[in-house]
């Protein structure tokens, strides 16, 4: 009997066991995924939980939850891995031979990579809602806040969900208002990019949107510490930046235990053939979601237009057949404006967010790089399918894995 | 888009960077980097040919690599280029300004 095994029951690795529980069977084929944690976390839900917009219940599920029966689940931490002896080393001892390895290992935190972020004041007014812990740290301490000067702030590129930083100033904005203290506030949203994102036309709607919104922005601000007694963050060209809440978003790497295999980049992340999620180095190896090194967006959007594409190549791969280059870098991302309302952009590689309807060219119902009430719903909806369609690996009807170029506005 | 650089007439885009690596010369890099107000110096040069050597190695530049490089550290890299170091210097070594950010 032949093994394929997924490293990570996350958003990517549980996707890849459903799908792939279709197509490789017993006796033939053993499917095993290997994971650490118990929970599965719903991690879009870091967003709201600060706002007493989602509970915990909302986010946190059972893994074995999402996993097919046939699927042997491993509750284990990952020693590493042996690429050229296919094999996986585990903490305990244990050892499992692969045939084909899927890596879904995810992106984390990292905030001790910069001078003083994990100091004194971290988690008391130095904040992430990039994990649980943090999230709820930071919902403890906004229910009381009087006001003052919050920064959002992101530590260099790339991030999980590049929008989350921006989506999280608007939230702020919107809380504060509803709370009527927005006068006793003060929001700077601070980024190492020249502008609020990292496509001209989006970033031109999303600066807009800042404006409007009374929000300062701080751009080309490469973060050099944090220092906890002045309360303020500093730059290489010593620009300072003062505080009384900082939430930031540390450096993203990819997981230790690509480290301590050697298969990564000086971020961990695995290099990986950007059209069709191949390992450069090994071919035997498969790489997605956030784990990777391809230049797309790492989000939850990704990881699914990417399994669709990744279940087809491991088919040819084990065939013997060329591997398909298709993937784009499709993502499709909702952005929350506050308000009850949200923006969508949908875009890849090559081409940029811009205007426009979706999934229906000239109908919509959603529309693309404008806020409405729609996109919000949208987003509000996402959840249940995340946890009910996303997981299980099902299509999401009339939307392609493959971008496509119809109703939208490009120049 | 053209522009008189150094005399000689330069394709750029409209951010100013140079479309065609080629036509870069160590004058064009010079009148560049006084437009950004830097007058050059041995060590600006030893920076922006290694960031020329990495384009050309089609190596992804980043603000963190570059102070892992062993060539400059961070905190000499805006002394040498203030304010936003790697915009600048990529502009003034005649190379695409780094899309290090999806």
């Amino acid at each position: 009997m032949k093994h394929l095994v997924i490293l990570g029951a996350g958003t990517a690795g549980t996707m890849m066991a459903n799908h792939l529980n279709h197509h490789l069977k017993k006796p033939d084929w053993q499917i095993s995924i290997i994971d650490e944690r118990k929970e599965h976390h719903y991690q879009p839900g870091y967003l709201f939980l600060p706002f007493d917009i989602y509970s915990p219940e909302d986010i946190i599920k059972n893994i074995e939850d999402f996993i097919p029966k046939q699927v042997e689940l491993i509750k284990a931490t990952i020693d590493k891995v042996l690429p050229k002896e296919n094999k996986v080393k585990m903490a305990d001892g244990r050892e499992l031979n692969y045939d084909v390895l899927i890596v879904a290992t995810g992106a984390k935190i990292a905030p001790e990579e910069t001078e003083g972020m994990k100091g004194s004041e971290w988690q008391k007014s130095v904040f992430d809602f990039y994990t649980f812990e943090g999230s709820l740290a930071l919902r403890n301490k906004l229910r009381d806040w009087q006001g003052g000067k919050l920064v959002v702030h992101i530590t260099e590129m790339p991030i999980k969900c590049p929008v989350a930083p921006l989506e999280f100033a608007f939230l702020a904005d919107s809380f504060f208002k509803h709370k009527h203290m927005r006068d006793k506030v003060e929001i700077t949203y601070v980024t190492p990019l020249s502008g609020a994102f990292t496509k001209p036309k989006a970033t031109e709607a999303l600066e807009h949107l800042l404006h409007d919104k009374n929000i300062n922005i701080e751009s080309d601000f490469a973060i050099e510490h944090v220092d906890n007694e002045k309360k303020q963050i500093v730059d290489y060209g010593g620009r300072e930046i003062p505080f009384d809440i900082l939430v930031t978003v540390p450096t993203n790497k990819g997981d230790a235990v690509i480290e301590r295999s050697g298969m990564g980049d000086d971020l961990n992340y695995v290099p990986t053939h950007k059209a069709t999620l191949q390992s450069k180095e090994y071919s035997n190896v498969f790489v997605l979601g956030d784990a990777s090194n391809i230049p797309a967006s790492k989000a939850g959007s990704v990881a699914h237009f990417e399994a669709e594409i990744l279940t087809d190549n491991i088919l040819h791969f084990i065939k013997g057949e060329p591997l398909k280059e298709e993937f784009d870098g499709h993502a499709n991302c909702f952005i929350e404006t506050g308000n009850g309302k949200a923006l969508l952009i949908d875009f890849n590689y090559t081409h940029e967010p811009v205007e426009g309807s979706f999934p229906f060219p000239g109908v919509g119902p959603l529309r693309l790089l404008k806020e409405s009430r729609m996109n919000h719903m949208g987003k509000l909806a996402f959840r249940w399918i995340y946890w009910n369609v996303l997981l299980k690996g099902t299509h999401i009807p009339f939307v392609s894995a493959t971008m496509s170029e119809s109703g939208k506005h490009y120049a | 888009m053209e522009k008189i650089i150094a005399g000689k007439s330069i394709a750029i885009n409209e951010e100013g960077y140079l479309t065609d690596f080629k036509q870069w010369d160590k004058s064009i890099g010079e009148e560049l980097a006084a437009e950004a107000e830097i007058s050059l110096t041995p060590r600006h040069w030893e920076v922006l040919t290694y960031l020329q050597t990495e384009y050309k190695n089609e190596v992804p530049l980043s603000i963190r690599k570059i102070g892992k490089s062993g060539v400059v550290d961070i905190k000499e890299f805006y002394q040498l280029f203030p304010k936003a170091p790697l915009k600048t210097a990529t502009k003034i070594a005649g190379i695409p300004k780094p899309a290090s950010c999806i």
